[in-house]
């Protein structure tokens, strides 16, 4: 679980903040914090297939899903687990 | 008319309709116009004259539609801002126009205490929340005050009764202003484009005709209240007496297509990146979209080959491809029946409103010819606030005694039919996910990196974006420079669609005689002088 976490913090900071993480929590909404807008989120949902070999259904892009670290975590692991 | 009566006649014709849905919360006419009411009084008791200026720092939201209206009631101008800016044109914003109140939530508290410097003008800050926000530092001379306190307030504490009354006279008559609303500029900050009511009432009245907008309608708004297109989306339901189910943003466009089945929505206004995206989602048809009568693009023309596959898609929306500037909010409309005749056309100018294409001298051009694209009608704003130079080349005297001309500094022709063509802009403004970005101001942002000895960002075409923004950066020399570290201070410094998604690192740029960078042989060539 943490090494997912770790991957996923990884990818945001590197990706949609260019190495700067002041401020970026496991809660942080990408939304509201303006982290992620929405070509980043196609980003981010190619970077989930390709990195943990899943597919995000259409139906899956919503914000319980992928708005926060720890959304993105929790859904990983149900995918993942399922 | 003003405005606010846009609100107001809706709310005393169909007090108890649905005029706005923001997440679980649906409010009717009556209950927004007593609101704004509450507000406007509020913003009073704070000693908000007619015509001051008051900012609004949001994210799209009930309080941000209330703020709107009850700034309005106030005799005020409204100012939107996307609420993904930065604090430094937080700030130039802030000064230029001098706002006495800033109204905003404290997910913005960080970038705004960071924007704070310099403000003579700023005396207020309202913020909507339920807990006093910890800004209220002594030394400030900035009030701090919660939303519902504002509202609460009964009675103005400094204006007689005599003074003020929001029903029975109005603060304002139709040539005053109601909005700024701040847009890219050649030179890299901002210009505030003023718009007075009559203006907004004509734009509202015009574009409501053609979108053949009926009390029925409801919109789907995901665009921010900052962007001309997603206010007036506001606006416009509040004069049809419509609905409008207000989103915060298209980041999760399954929740859109969700909340289209769920609320009934019929008018869906995108810009090129949604259709982009829509058009990417591979099981489009398993959502309830058969309420949906019609989908308006504007801010850059949707590819051909989108437009044939939305027709495909939603063969039973009428499709409008727009074009407009924020100067005169809209200028023409493609009438949807027109689509297949000729989808690379942003058609004819809207009702009450008229178009030339002129070359340099001013003279009209025929059919087929090149030339800029000059709008004639009571649409054409007033202005930019604070920059006479700038406002008398854009706006200009026409033939008869007294009116103003827009300047788009767009080029066009038109066919023999007269239907309009965007060619290209005459500046080199970018348009990048439905946004027009000064290229100035990303290279001001770039120059301000320690080692950078020269910029020049560009637009390049891209399938989604419409175009992509491209830096090309010399480095001083013997300084190793890298391109997180010029994304990551675009990110810090820039709202996010102005980061560059392209950077390339070069020895020189390539120059006119005259030395200014060669742009043309920039987008042209694409990449020369590259360092690795």
């Amino acid at each position: 679980m943490s090494d997912l976490r770790e991957r996923i913090r990884a990818f945001v900071i590197e990706n949609f903040l260019f190495g700067n993480d002041d401020g970026l929590s496991d809660e942080s909404s990408f939304l509201e914090e303006g982290i992620i807008d929405s070509t980043g989120i196609l980003e981010l949902v190619s970077f989930l297939e390709e990195e943990f070999g899943i597919t995000v259904e259409d139906e899956e892009l919503i914000p319980e899903n992928l708005d926060s670290i720890n959304n993105v975590v929790s859904y990983l692991a149900k995918k993942l687990g399922s | 008319m003003l405005v606010h009566h846009f609100l107001e006649n809706s709310a005393s014709r169909l007090p108890d309709k649905t005029a706005l849905i923001c997440g679980e919360e649906r409010l009717t006419y009556k209950r927004i116009n007593t609101l704004a009411d509450s507000l406007a009084t509020g913003l009073m008791g704070l000693g908000l004259n007619r015509q001051d200026r008051v900012v609004i720092f949001l994210d799209n939201s009930i309080e941000s539609v209330i703020s709107v209206f009850g700034i309005l009631k106030a005799g005020a101008i409204f100012i939107v801002l996307n609420p993904a800016m930065k604090p430094k044109k937080l700030n130039y914003i802030l000064r230029d126009s001098g706002a006495r109140v800033l109204i905003s939530h404290r997910n913005k508290a960080r970038i705004i205490r960071e924007s704070l410097t310099d403000l003579p003008n700023l005396e207020h800050i309202v913020w909507v929340d339920k807990v006093p926000v910890v800004e209220k530092s002594a030394s400030s001379r900035i009030s701090h005050y919660l939303w519902y306190e504002v509202l609460a307030q009964e009675k103005p504490f400094n204006l007689s009764p005599f003074s003020f009354s929001l029903t029975s006279r109005s603060r304002c008559i139709d040539i005053d202003l109601a909005t700024i609303i701040y847009t890219s500029g050649s030179t890299g900050d901002p210009k505030g484009v003023m718009s007075a009511h009559y203006n907004v009432v004509a734009a509202a009245t015009s574009i409501t005709q053609y979108l053949e907008n009926i009390e029925d309608d409801i919109i789907m708004n995901c665009l921010p209240l900052s962007f001309d297109y997603g206010l007036y989306q506001v606006l416009m339901a509040f004069l049809f007496g419509g609905t409008v189910v207000l989103e915060k943003s298209f980041v999760y466009p399954v929740k859109i297509l969700q909340r289209i089945g769920e609320e009934r929505v019929t008018g869906l206004p995108i810009v090129p990146t949604m259709a982009a995206i829509l058009l990417q989602m591979d099981k489009l048809s398993r959502f309830e979209l058969s309420s949906l009568r019609y989908i308006s693009n504007t801010a850059a023309a949707l590819p051909v080959a989108h437009i044939e596959r939305l027709q495909e898609l939603f063969p039973n929306v009428r499709i409008y491809s727009m074009y407009g500037l924020t100067e005169c909010k809209r200028v023409s409309y493609l009438p949807p029946e027109e689509l297949s005749r000729r989808p690379e056309s942003v058609g004819i100018a809207m009702p009450n409103c008229e178009v030339f294409v002129v070359n340099e001298k001013g003279e009209e051009v025929g059919p087929g010819e090149v030339g800029e694209l000059v709008v004639r009608g009571s649409n054409v704003m007033q202005g930019y606030w604070n920059a006479p130079e700038e406002t008398a080349r854009t706006f200009r005297p026409g033939r008869y005694r007294g009116e103003t001309l827009l300047y788009t500094g767009d080029l066009f022709k038109k066919d023999e039919e007269g239907f309009l063509y965007f060619v290209a802009r005459k500046d080199d403004l970018i348009k990048t996910k439905g946004e027009r970005v000064s290229p100035k101001e990303i290279e001001n942002a770039i120059s301000e990196i320690e080692g950078v000895a020269e910029v020049a960002v560009i637009g390049v075409p891209d399938d989604v974006l419409g175009q992509a923004i491209k830096a090309f950066v010399v480095p001083r020399d013997g300084i190793g420079l890298d391109e997180d570290r010029i994304k990551r201070y675009c990110t810090e410094n820039l709202e996010p669609f102005m980061v560059p998604k392209y950077i390339e690192f070069n020895k020189y740029l390539p120059k006119s005689p005259s030395g200014k960078i060669d742009k043309k042989r920039l987008k042209k060539e694409g990449t020369l002088g590259q360092e690795r």
